[in-house]
């Protein structure tokens, strides 16, 4: 999206609205042609056209193939509610360049958190330091990447004053506890984020981003007679503050009052494997876990992953395509430019059951001699780009929900989940369920709860027997780690019954 | 910028704040440096050096409640950014448990040096990083034909950081940390087990240089031909360094925050037996070279040597000066330091050796457990013990029960304790424990 001068120049968006410090007037471009736009974004970071290509050039001057230079201004800012009131309130700044250098398959890298020549030099001669040769680098003519624009936004966060936001999460406070008398608790809150990015490399691409965010979430705790329980209900998208409305606080209130309802009647299921129907929506956690992180082409790279050697095999049924996109419409897990500066795609990870395409970074394309994929991801400047997803989900089937049911004798039906891990070598992934249902002879009986459901990825992919025409997104606040580097993504799934898994329980 | 640089920012920041509105205010300057390598088939894969700083700001305006943090230490932009952070706290609802902690509670600087910092942190040469990373992977590199994968790592870091508040205290700590990590993947037939081993010291020339590889290989190796198995009740022991999934959310269920916000099964259990009287565990912020050990927490109050359990009875909980303020009671401190357990003379060896039947956990995969009730589910991996043999590997299975019973069905808890963690979890026996498998 184009942004004006002003906005840039915030400290912080937290506060009173249309305060703002403006910079030293900088004199950002040699006689070289350069947009509005990308003026604005140097101007916003203090740098000229001849800095970055002074800056590139020490971070190649030790025979490094590749070098790029990723600015970085985020802001957060968030409210929060506890025992009845919005008492909280607390923001972040950060700013700065990371640098890195590739030489093949291997990273330099350094950051600064001053943007000064002199110590961008500094972390530029750091990061040069994988390489260990002379340089032959010519620099290249500015070559600017018009950035997409996936998450058009009206009135943008650094614009809206504290004050402005209390009402929705002090309103979310009041309607959770109106709906329900075993209501005796609610924390709530609204986290916001805006990142300015600028990004330059050793090719002369010159591309920069604006990426607004907004996370909105009550926890509900309900007391019947002894038993305490929580759940909670959550969004997050890349809206601005035109996306607060009475109906969203409708839906979470009612969304996390019904979710801990469920928990006073939910029991274990019995322990062992069963079959598993998933809903629609969420459970899309399963293709994050079971194969979006084994499709990541840095393990593949490395033969370090189960799918290492499964490549254009096929590895489930006929009609199933599942697919890696950056491009969703204000999704959490949209990008207009991936992090190193490539455009993003809707990537095919599986296409009619055959394994399609891995997840790249810029280093894993150039290993397998593919295009780039836009999933070189990185938590912000003072990490090098990884292979990560977006939003991964899994494309309509051809059967309807009452199929699939009927099919299941004994097994679970699950569709609220908390958190997966995925253990890449051995292909086993598991999914934590917060609330589901024991199906008996095709229909839902018992509720359940708190159960660890584990399965083999390869081995789960290929049982995935049956899928509706019911497909939902699930924008939900959905963080993925790796390396230590988190990321926003979003998944979605349509409802599908997966053969068998194994289903924590007792064995009474 | 020096230690005293950074106490006069840090001054100038609390007093900016009282000037313009905050009655009361602290401040803190935390910055650190670290570098990595990761090595990878005998070249170099990653290099990575970090030197970051920040400030971080407590706002205590007219009743009202927040704090801040950024990265942007100019002073012009740091005046504007309070000035800012000052007047929208004015727009929140007051909270009149928030408050300063009450002086006489603040550490006074009479504790003895806790020795957790390397003078020599800075001497360390690039190439002494990059040789023991390389040093690591030759222990493994080319010594079986079934590795396929082998990264190892070497890491260090500095923390400091100085803190003031309006009300009298001052406190600066400054920390160092030294870590060889390898990450082994072997083939095993369909599955790619892998397997890693770490090694880290406060102080470099403490670290353990040799070793990682070699361990991170056999134990991947152990791995090849894992299954399930059927499900079943038996006894589970946990490896030493597992030990932090299961153990997490009994420490969780004590803090200040959860009991008064109803998200601990914990709540109104202080005094009482709540779990095997063979717990029993002290936390020990003094012990010298400690991974946690430290003289004050983050809000200043001077820590002191606690029983957390004795003998299954609780015997604290973890409340800082907010909560304290919200439960009327007073406050303890805001987190764990050292977490001593008192130990059985068994070793690992000796606790399988008595197992008739039961599974050797050495590792999780996922789960969670429900903070309110205790119920947990976690994903595993380990071996199959029969007559106190290991005899076979197994994964892809789940232990479910409730963390209360777990901690109340205690077999032994082993000597064996885990010296590279501030939680200092020896390999524990639990009988009676619901795994699924097949």
């Amino acid at each position: 999206m184009k942004v004006d001068r002003r906005n840039f120049i915030k400290t912080s968006g937290m506060f009173a609205a249309g305060s703002m410090v403006l910079p030293p007037f900088m004199q950002s471009c040699q006689n070289v042609q350069i947009s509005a736009d990308v003026k604005n974004y140097l101007d916003h970071f203090e740098v000229s056209t001849e800095m970055l290509q002074k800056v590139v050039a020490t971070a190649m001057s030790k025979g490094g193939d590749y070098a790029d230079l990723f600015f970085e201004h985020k802001t957060s800012n968030s409210i929060g509610l506890e025992d009845g009131k919005v008492n909280r309130a607390y923001s972040n700044i950060d700013f700065g360049v990371g640098i890195r250098v590739l030489k093949g398959d291997q990273t330099g890298f350094a950051y600064s958190e001053n943007i000064a020549l002199d110590d961008m030099l500094n972390a530029a001669k750091l990061a040069a330091n994988i390489a260990d040769s002379s340089s032959d680098f010519k620099q290249q003519a500015f070559s600017e990447k018009l950035p997409s624009d996936y998450y058009k936004i009206s009135k943008k966060w650094e614009d809206v004053s504290v004050k402005d936001k209390v009402p929705f999460v002090q309103g979310i406070n009041d309607k959770i506890f109106s709906l329900d008398d075993k209501v005796i608790k609610v924390n709530a809150g609204l986290s916001d984020e805006t990142s300015f990015v600028l990004f330059y490399n050793s090719e002369g691409r010159l591309t920069y981003d604006y990426r607004p965010m907004v996370s909105f979430y009550a926890v509900c705790i309900m007391q019947k007679g002894e038993q305490i329980e929580n759940a909670y209900a959550a969004r997050s998208v890349r809206k601005g503050f035109e996306w607060l409305n009475e109906d969203l606080i409708d839906e979470l209130a009612n969304e996390a009052i019904s979710k801990t309802n469920i928990l006073f009647e939910a029991v274990k299921p019995k322990a062992g494997e069963m079959p598993v129907v998933l809903g629609a929506g969420g459970s899309g956690i399963l293709l994050h876990e079971a194969i979006g992180h084994t499709f990541e082409a840095d393990f593949n790279r490395k033969g370090t992953s189960i799918f290492s050697d499964k490549l254009n095999k096929k590895v489930a049924e006929n009609f199933i395509n599942i697919i890696d996109d950056g491009t969703l419409p204000n999704d959490r897990g949209a990008i207009n430019i991936d992090d190193e500066g490539n455009d993003v795609q809707k990537t095919y990870l599986v296409k009619d059951g055959i394994l399609n395409s891995y997840i790249h970074d810029r280093i894993s394309a150039k290993h397998y001699g593919v295009e780039p994929t836009g999933n070189g991801r990185r938590e912000g400047f003072r990490n090098m780009p990884l292979p990560r997803m977006r939003s991964t989900y899994m494309e309509n089937g051809p059967h309807s929900v009452e199929q699939i049911f009927a099919e299941v004798d004994y097994g679970v039906y699950v569709d609220n989940f908390s958190n997966g891990e995925v253990k890449i070598g051995a292909g086993d992934f598991t999914f934590f369920v917060k609330s589901g249902y024991i199906i008996e002879k095709g229909k839902l009986t018992r509720p359940i709860k708190d159960i660890n459901i584990v399965g083999n990825g390869p081995q789960a992919l290929a049982d995935i027997s049956m899928a509706a025409n019911d497909y939902k997104n699930d924008s939900g606040t959905w963080t993925c780690g790796k390396d230590g580097q988190s990321v926003p993504v979003t998944l979605g799934l349509p409802t599908v019954l997966v053969k068998k898994m194994t289903v924590g329980g007792t064995n009474a | 910028m020096t230690k005293e640089e950074k106490h006069i920012l840090a001054k100038w920041a609390m007093n900016h704040a009282l000037e313009n509105g905050a009655q009361q205010a602290s401040v803190s300057i935390a910055n650190s440096q670290s570098s990595s390598v990761e090595v990878r088939e005998q070249k170099i894969d990653k290099l990575e050096q970090a030197i970051q700083s920040s400030l971080s700001i407590r706002l205590f305006v007219d009743g009202k409640y927040s704090a801040h943090s950024t990265s942007r230490m100019k002073k012009e932009e740091l005046a504007r950014f309070i000035e800012e952070a000052i007047e929208g706290t004015r727009f929140l609802s007051e909270d009149e448990f928030r408050t300063l902690p009450e002086p006489e509670l603040y550490y006074k600087g009479e504790g003895e040096n806790l020795d957790l910092l390397d003078e020599n942190f800075s001497k360390i040469t690039p190439k002494e990083k990059i040789d023991l990373a390389f040093a690591a992977e030759k222990e493994v590199f080319g010594k079986d034909e079934r590795l396929i994968s082998v990264s190892c790592s070497y890491y260090d870091g500095l923390n400091e950081r100085i803190t003031v508040t309006s009300n009298g205290f001052e406190g600066y700590t400054a920390n160092s940390h030294f870590g060889i990590f390898t990450s082994v993947s072997v083939d095993g037939g369909e599955a790619r087990p892998e397997s890693g081993w770490s090694e880290s010291a406060i102080k470099y020339n403490k670290l353990k240089k040799e070793g990682t590889g070699k361990i991170a290989l056999e134990r991947a190796l152990k791995k090849i031909g894992q299954e399930k198995i059927e499900s079943g009740t038996m006894s589970m022991i946990v490896e030493n360094r597992s030990m932090g999934r299961i153990f997490g959310p009994l420490i969780n269920a004590l803090n200040g925050s959860a009991i008064q916000q109803k998200n601990s099964f914990l709540i109104d259990k202080l005094g009482k037996k709540v779990v095997s009287d063979k717990l029993t565990l002290i936390d020990d912020p003094f012990i010298i070279g400690g991974r946690g050990s430290r003289l004050f927490d983050g809000e200043g109050l001077a820590t002191k040597k606690r029983p957390v359990f004795n003998k299954g009875v609780l015997e604290t909980y973890y409340i800082d000066t907010y909560y304290g303020k919200k439960l009327k009671m007073a406050p303890t401190s805001g987190g764990t330091t050292n977490l001593v357990f008192e130990t059985s003379n068994k070793n690992l060896d000796e606790m399988v050796a008595s197992t008739k039947k039961g599974i050797l956990v050495t590792g999780f995969n996922g789960g969670n457990c429900n903070g309110s009730t205790g119920d947990f589910s976690y994903g595993i991996d380990g071996f199959l013990i029969e007559n106190g043999q290991l005899t076979k590997p197994v994964s892809e299975m789940n232990i479910t029960g409730n963390m209360l019973t777990l901690w109340s069905n205690i077999g032994e808890i082993g000597n064996d304790v885990n010296k590279n963690s501030s939680w200092l979890t020896p390999s524990v026996l639990f009988e009676n424990v619901d795994f699924s498998g097949i």
